[in-house]
């Protein structure tokens, strides 16, 4: 298909737009989606990104009247320079945060990659226990109790050295 | 090292490297962003904060195995052409050079590794390497994350992971970036396919310098937006092997285009590059860039032999505007500085052709 502007190159932008309840399709090449405005050639900044959503939540004026006790950073602040002032404000502004978050990472709010020394051996120790419970479901389902028996014991080891 | 205006008389390691992706693919740099647990972000921290913060990581670097390799470089008492020259660099990034206050960066001799204190946050670890060279950027980088772990605590939360001052950086604290020299597709009109394309996997491009700068000389660099929710490892390897791949594509059929449809106008360009280079009596910084763009273009795409990479990447680095008045000794104004670069630059490929 060629655009439907230039006639000249290959329509690679579909578009539809719906106006007046009229459905109106646009098929475009690049340069004269571009020229349209249809693709942002300047990707937005994410310090924008954070400043522009943060001024939307903002509208709620009661969030402007939270300010972190540790650190003394206000929501108002942190909206207009787009930085926090210490760990605790993830707690204290934590539910603005959160939709901030999904904007600002394709929808995540968990962490998942790597974590301290000392913690992940925690993790790691929730983690196996974790599986050995679901292997021991399996050992009783299968009523082989003699390999549930042992499990049962690793399950309590490791609960009691944590 | 006492002094950083040492560093001109050498190439950091990345711009050694061969190049890899038939030149396309620059560097590849990844950083992490850390924050001490206990103490405020650098917004809300006083200047005894910063002090100790700072005595903090350069203590735990020293104590730990990097020790020996690294040498502190404090910025605050430097002056602003040095400051600059670590910019061009890459060694530090430009708001940490024009920044106030403790500060400073920890370096390796060989410009792999660059570690700025009170930056945005309280450490940010960057490892640089030539070429596509994600996996031993990330398994370095994680290496010396592990060894500095050992001796600070970093501000972690269960659900957020690594803290940062800014949210955008938060969970992994992981910022990969690719510099990639995209000139066919610069010449095509095509570059807006490199724009789409990041926008559709979230991640922005930027200029050659990083946040906020123009991409000067068709060099563009890549870098992942998103830091929560996903491994290191995952956001590497969707570099590795989805990104990268698909941008190199683009560029070598923008390459390929040109060569089969418009020779005479790219070989053009490229003697033209060389003519200008050889023989300008005065010339910007932009236009040097852009000059030594298309040369090295014509480089890899086999239009040239008089001139080799390495003299081209010399050329890169030496004709920026801190280098070119540490090398020579003089300071000296816009107007003065253009004509000495010229000169440089007729110095250095007249030389080489003797050679």
């Amino acid at each position: 298909m060629l655009c439907q502007k230039c006639k000249k190159h290959a329509a690679t932008v579909h578009l539809t737009e719906i106006l007046n309840s009229e459905k109106r399709e646009k098929h475009l090449c690049e340069q004269c989606a571009a020229q349209e405005g249809l693709t942002d050639k300047a990707q937005q900044p994410i310090n924008q990104l954070v400043a522009k959503f943060v001024l939307a939540q903002t509208e709620a004026k009661e969030l402007s009247q939270i300010t972190c006790p540790d650190c003394g950073m206000s929501f108002l602040q942190f909206r207009n320079g787009g930085l926090l002032g210490c760990p605790n404000d993830y707690e204290v502004f934590k539910q603005t945060l959160v939709g901030l978050l999904e904007k600002a990472h394709e929808g995540r709010t968990q962490h998942v990659g790597k974590i301290p020394g000392g913690r992940e051996n925690k993790h790691k120790r929730q983690h196996e226990l974790m599986k050995l419970r679901r292997d021991l479901q399996e050992a009783v389902n299968l009523e082989d109790y003699e390999r549930a028996a042992a499990l049962r014991d690793k399950v309590k080891g490791l609960e009691e050295n944590g | 090292m006492d002094n950083v205006t040492e560093l001109v008389s050498g190439r950091g390691d990345w711009l050694k490297s061969v190049n890899s992706e038939g030149g396309i693919v620059i560097s590849s740099r990844i950083r992490l962003a850390r924050n001490l647990g206990g103490f405020h972000f650098l917004s809300k921290c006083s200047q005894q904060d910063r002090d100790e913060i700072q005595a903090l990581i350069v203590g735990a670097i020293n104590s730990s195995a990097l020790g020996g390799h690294f040498f502190y470089v404090h910025l605050d008492n430097m002056g602003p052409l040095e400051r600059q020259l670590l910019v061009e660099r890459h060694l530090i990034s430009r708001q940490h050079a024009e920044a106030e206050g403790p500060r400073g960066v920890a370096l390796v001799g060989d410009e792999t590794v660059a570690l700025m204190v009170n930056e945005e946050d309280h450490l940010r670890m960057q490892v640089l390497y030539g070429g596509l060279q994600l996996d031993k950027a990330w398994q370095r980088i994680n290496q010396l994350d592990d060894q500095l772990e050992e001796r600070l605590e970093f501000a972690f939360h269960e659900q957020f992971g690594y803290l940062t001052a800014c949210p955008t950086n938060i969970g992994t604290g992981i910022r990969v970036s690719v510099m990639m020299h995209l000139p066919a597709l610069k010449i095509t009109g095509e570059i807006e396919r490199v724009f789409r394309a990041a926008k559709d996997m979230h991640l922005a491009v930027r200029g050659l310098y990083g946040e906020g700068t123009e991409a000067t000389g068709d060099f563009y660099q890549i870098s992942n937006q998103s830091t929560l929710g996903k491994t290191e490892e995952e956001i590497v390897e969707e570099f590795r092997d989805l990104v990268v791949p698909r941008i190199t594509e683009y560029e070598v059929q923008a390459r390929e285009l040109l060569t089969k449809q418009k020779s005479t106008m790219i070989e053009d360009k490229v003697w033209r590059a060389i003519g200008m280079l050889k023989y300008a009596r005065t010339i910007s910084t932009e236009e040097t860039l852009l000059l030594l763009s298309h040369l090295r273009m014509g480089l890899n795409m086999g239009m040239l032999n008089d001139v080799d990479l390495d003299t081209i990447n010399e050329l890169f680095l030496n004709t920026q505007q801190a280098h070119l008045q540490i090398i020579t000794g003089q300071r000296l104004d816009g107007e003065q500085r253009s004509k000495l670069r010229a000169d440089y630059i007729r110095r250095r490929l007249s030389n080489h052709q003797n050679n």
